[in-house]
C-alpha cells in the first residue's frame, strides 16, 4: 500500500515498455451499493491503477460529463464514508489515488482527510485547485501517512513552473493534455508531445497524462508522446451514465478498458 | 482595536488568513501574468489617467453624494446616499468592468468574459467591451436570466452572447464556476473580467482597486464631516470594500449588509459571514456556506446580486480583525426598503441595494441623531418586474 506501491507499479511499466492505464471513476456511481462493482471489473480487464473520484458539489475542472457524475453520485448518497469504503475495495486490489477539490479536504482538515484515506489503503491524492504554492500542508499531512501527491503541469505552465512542482516530488505529474477541463474530444491532443518534452528537461518523475483523452487512438498517442500512464474519465463516466444499471454498466466498462489495455501494452 | 488595513495582500495573495491561489495550474500563469500586468499598469501615470478620464467622462464620475431630505426625516436620522445608480449602466460594476477592459486591451488580449447574478455586471462589462473594441461573452444562470430578463436584453443589444449556466442552481455561483471553466478552455486569448471582490489572487485586490474610487470620491465630497457609519450591501463584496477601503481605520463603523433571504434559521439565506465558516470558493479561501463535509450549499435572495454562497477574502479579514461588521436583511425588508426609498426619495433602488436602505430603517431607532452613508449601490430598473410580482403576492 502507500506511495511505494504506485513507484512499483511505475518502474515495472518502464521495464516492460508498457503504459499504465488509470481510469477516473467517480465514487459511488451509479449508486453506492453497485460502485465497487465498477473498479473490480475495470481492473479485471487490465487496469493498472485507479483515480477515484470524491464527489464534490462544484468540480471546476471537469466538464459535464463528470458534473454530471458526481451530481448524481451525490444525489444517491455518496458522502465522504461512502467514497472510503469504494476505495478500501479498489485499493484491495490495485493502486487507487483519491481524487477531490481542495475544500471537503480542508473542511475535514489536511491531517484528517490523509489519515483517513491511509486507512482504507489508499496510494495518493489528487486535489486539481491545490496549485504547487498552496499544497505544501497537504504534502506534509500525506507523506506522514505514506500516501502520494499528484501535481499538475498544464500546456500554459513555464519552465520555472515545472521546476516547482518536480522540486516538490510528487508521485507522479499529471500532464494536462489540453487546454481546458475534463470532457471528451475528437482529436487527440496537439499538445502531448511538446508538454512531455518541457516536463522531462526538467525531471524523470513519471508523466501520467489525462484530460480529454477519450479513444485508445488518444491514449496511443499519448503513450508514443513518451508518458508513463494515461487517465481516461470522462469516456468511461459516460458509459456509465448511459447504462440501465450497474450490472451493464461493469460489463460495458470492462469492453473498454480492454480497447485502450490492447494499445497500451 | 490595532489591525489595519492592508494596501495589498502578501506575495501568497492573502489578507491574512484569507484570499491565496487555489485554482487549477492551467490557470496559474494566467493569474501570474495577471497579477504583473495590473502591478505594472497600476504604477503607470497614463494608465491610471486613461481609467479616470473613462470613468469621468464615459461613466459620468464622480457621482453624487445626496443628502436624503425626506429619508432623514421620516427615520430621525441623518442620511446621506453616494449614489452608484447615477453611474453609466445603472451600477458601480463599471468601474471594474472599465479598468479590467483598459487592462485587457493592454494585454493584448482580444477577447473577455464574464459571470453575472443580477446582470449589473454583465452589462457593464458588455459595455466596456464595446467601448474598447473586445469581444464578449457572459455566462448567466439560467434563473437569473428569467428574474433578470432586462439586463440579458441590455447586453445583447451591446454585442454580447449570453450563455444560459443550468448546472446547480441555476445562480451566480453557478455562472462563475461556468466562466472560469471556460477561462481555463480560453486562457491564451481571454480575460475573465471577474464581477466582484472574489476569486483568486490578484482578483480581490485588483477590483477593490478599481472599486476605491467610490469611498475616495466620498472623501473629498464630505471633507472633515466624517459619518458615523456607512452602509453597504455584500454580495461578493466589491461595492462595500470600494466604498470600506478608503474609509477604514478612521473609526467610522463599517457596516455590511448580507442577505437573510427568507430568514437566516429557514437555511435560505446568502449570509456567507454571518452564518458560514472558512473554506475554498472559486479559488479563494474566504466565508462560504457549506454542509459538514464540504459540500457547497446553495444561497438564495430575491436580489441575485446577492444571491451568492461565498463572499471576497478582503471581507473575512475585515470580519475576523473587527475593521467593519456584518449584519443581514430579510427578502421582506429588502422590499420595504425599495418602497421607501421610493416613497421619500424618488429613488427606485436595486433590490441590492436595498438591503443596505432596509437595515437603516429596523435600526433607525439605534441610529438617532447620527449620520449615516449608504452606498446606493445600484438602480433598481432591473428589479421592477420581480417587485411588482412580489408585492401582488403580499
Ligand atoms: C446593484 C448591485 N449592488 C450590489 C451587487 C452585489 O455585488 P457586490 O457585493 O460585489 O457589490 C450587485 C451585483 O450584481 C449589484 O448589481
Amino acid at each position: 500500500m502507500g506511495a511505494d506501491r504506485l513507484r512499483h507499479m511505475f518502474a515495472s511499466a518502464r521495464a516492460d515498455g508498457r503504459t499504465a492505464f488509470l481510469p477516473f471513476m467517480t465514487a459511488g456511481l451509479p449508486d453506492p451499493s453497485g460502485s465497487p462493482a465498477l473498479y473490480r471489473a475495470m481492473a479485471e480487464a487490465g487496469a493498472d491503477a485507479f483515480e477515484v473520484g470524491i464527489p464534490y458539489s462544484d468540480p471546476l475542472m471537469d466538464g459535464p460529463v463528470i458534473q454530471r457524475g458526481s451530481d448524481l453520485a451525490l444525489a444517491a448518497g455518496t458522502n465522504l464514508d461512502v467514497s472510503f469504503e469504494v476505495i478500501r475495495t479498489v485499493a484491495d486490489r490495485s493502486p487507487a489515488l483519491a481524487m477531490t477539490y481542495a475544500n471537503p479536504v480542508f473542511r475535514r482538515g489536511v491531517e484528517w482527510f490523509a489519515q483517513r484515506l491511509s486507512g482504507v489503503g489508499a496510494d495518493g491524492i489528487i486535489v486539481p485547485d491545490l496549485p504547487v504554492e498552496e499544497s505544501a500542508d497537504l504534502r506534509r499531512a500525506a507523506s506522514r501517512h505514506d500516501l502520494g501527491t499528484v501535481l499538475f503541469v498544464a500546456p500554459t505552465s513555464s519552465r520555472a513552473r515545472i521546476e516547482a512542482v518536480a522540486a516538490a516530488e510528487p508521485i507522479f505529474i499529471y500532464a494536462v493534455a489540453e487546454v481546458g477541463v475534463t470532457g471528451e474530444r475528437t482529436e487527440p491532443s496537439r499538445r502531448a508531445e511538446g508538454l512531455v518534452k518541457a516536463i522531462r528537461d526538467v525531471t524523470d518523475i513519471p508523466i501520467v497524462m489525462g484530460v480529454g483523452i477519450s479513444t485508445p487512438a488518444h491514449a496511443l498517442a499519448a503513450a508514443e508522446a513518451g508518458a508513463d500512464g494515461v487517465i481516461v474519465g470522462s469516456a468511461l463516466v459516460r458509459v456509465v451514465l448511459e447504462s440501465p444499471d450497474a450490472e451493464s454498466a461493469a460489463y460495458a466498462l470492462a469492453a473498454r478498458v480492454r480497447e485502450f489495455r490492447a494499445v497500451l501494452g | 482595536m490595532t489591525s489595519m488595513r492592508l494596501d495589498r495582500p502578501d506575495a501568497r495573495g492573502r489578507f491574512g488568513e484569507f484570499g491565496g491561489t487555489f485554482a487549477p495550474e492551467t490557470l496559474m500563469p494566467a493569474l501570474d501574468e495577471l497579477a504583473g500586468a495590473f502591478t505594472e499598469a497600476w504604477g503607470d501615470e497614463e494608465f491610471v489617467a486613461e481609467y479616470r478620464r473613462m470613468l469621468s467622462d464615459f461613466v459620468g464620475r464622480p457621482t453624487p453624494l445626496h443628502l436624503a431630505g425626506r429619508l432623514s426625516e421620516s427615520l430621525g436620522v441623518r442620511i446621506l446616499l453616494k449614489r452608484e445608480d447615477l453611474a453609466h449602466t445603472g451600477a458601480h460594476k463599471i468601474n471594474n468592468a472599465i479598468g479590467q477592459g483598459l487592462l485587457a486591451k493592454r494585454m493584448g488580449k482580444p477577447r473577455v468574459i464574464a459571470e453575472t447574478g443580477a446582470g449589473q455586471h454583465g452589462v457593464a462589462t458588455a459595455t466596456a467591451a464595446a467601448v474598447l473594441g473586445l469581444e464578449c461573452q457572459v455566462f448567466m444562470g439560467s434563473v437569473d436570466i428569467e428574474r433578470q430578463a432586462l439586463n440579458v436584453l441590455r447586453m445583447e443589444i451591446l454585442g454580447t452572447e449570453v450563455v444560459p449556466v443550468t448546472s446547480g442552481a441555476g445562480t451566480l455561483k453557478d455562472a462563475v464556476s461556468e466562466a472560469m471553466r471556460e477561462w481555463v478552455k480560453s486562457v491564451e486569448s481571454t480575460h475573465y473580467i471577474i464581477g466582484s471582490v472574489v476569486g483568486p489572487h490578484p482578483f480581490p485586490w485588483m477590483v477593490r482597486e478599481f472599486q476605491k474610487v467610490i469611498g475616495e470620491e466620498v472623501l473629498d465630497q464630505i471633507g472633515s464631516d466624517l459619518p458615523d457609519i456607512v452602509v453597504a450591501c455584500v454580495g461578493g463584496g466589491s461595492n462595500a470594500m470600494g466604498m470600506f477601503y478608503p474609509l477604514a481605520g478612521l473609526g467610522i463603523d463599517l457596516v455590511g449588509i448580507e442577505a437573510a433571504g427568507e430568514g437566516i434559521a429557514t437555511g435560505r439565506h446568502g449570509a456567507s459571514i454571518g452564518a458560514g465558516s472558512p473554506g475554498v470558493l472559486h479559488g479563494t479561501h474566504t466565508y462560504m456556506l457549506q454542509d459538514e463535509e464540504g459540500q457547497v450549499l446553495e444561497a438564495h435572495s430575491i436580489s441575485a446580486g446577492l444571491d451568492y454562497p461565498g463572499v471576497g477574502p478582503e471581507h473575512a479579514y475585515f470580519h475576523q480583525s473587527g475593521l467593519a461588521r456584518y449584519e443581514s436583511i430579510t427578502d421582506e425588508e429588502a422590499l420595504d426598503g425599495v418602497e421607501l426609498l421610493a416613497r421619500t426619495e424618488g429613488i427606485i433602488p436595486a433590490l441590492e441595494s436595498a438591503h443596505a436602505v432596509a437595515w437603516v430603517a429596523r435600526e433607525a431607532g439605534s441610529l438617532q441623531g447620527k449620520t449615516v452613508l449608504i452606498n446606493l449601490s445600484g438602480r433598481g430598473d432591473k428589479d421592477v418586474e420581480q417587485i411588482g410580482r412580489a408585492r401582488a403576492g403580499r
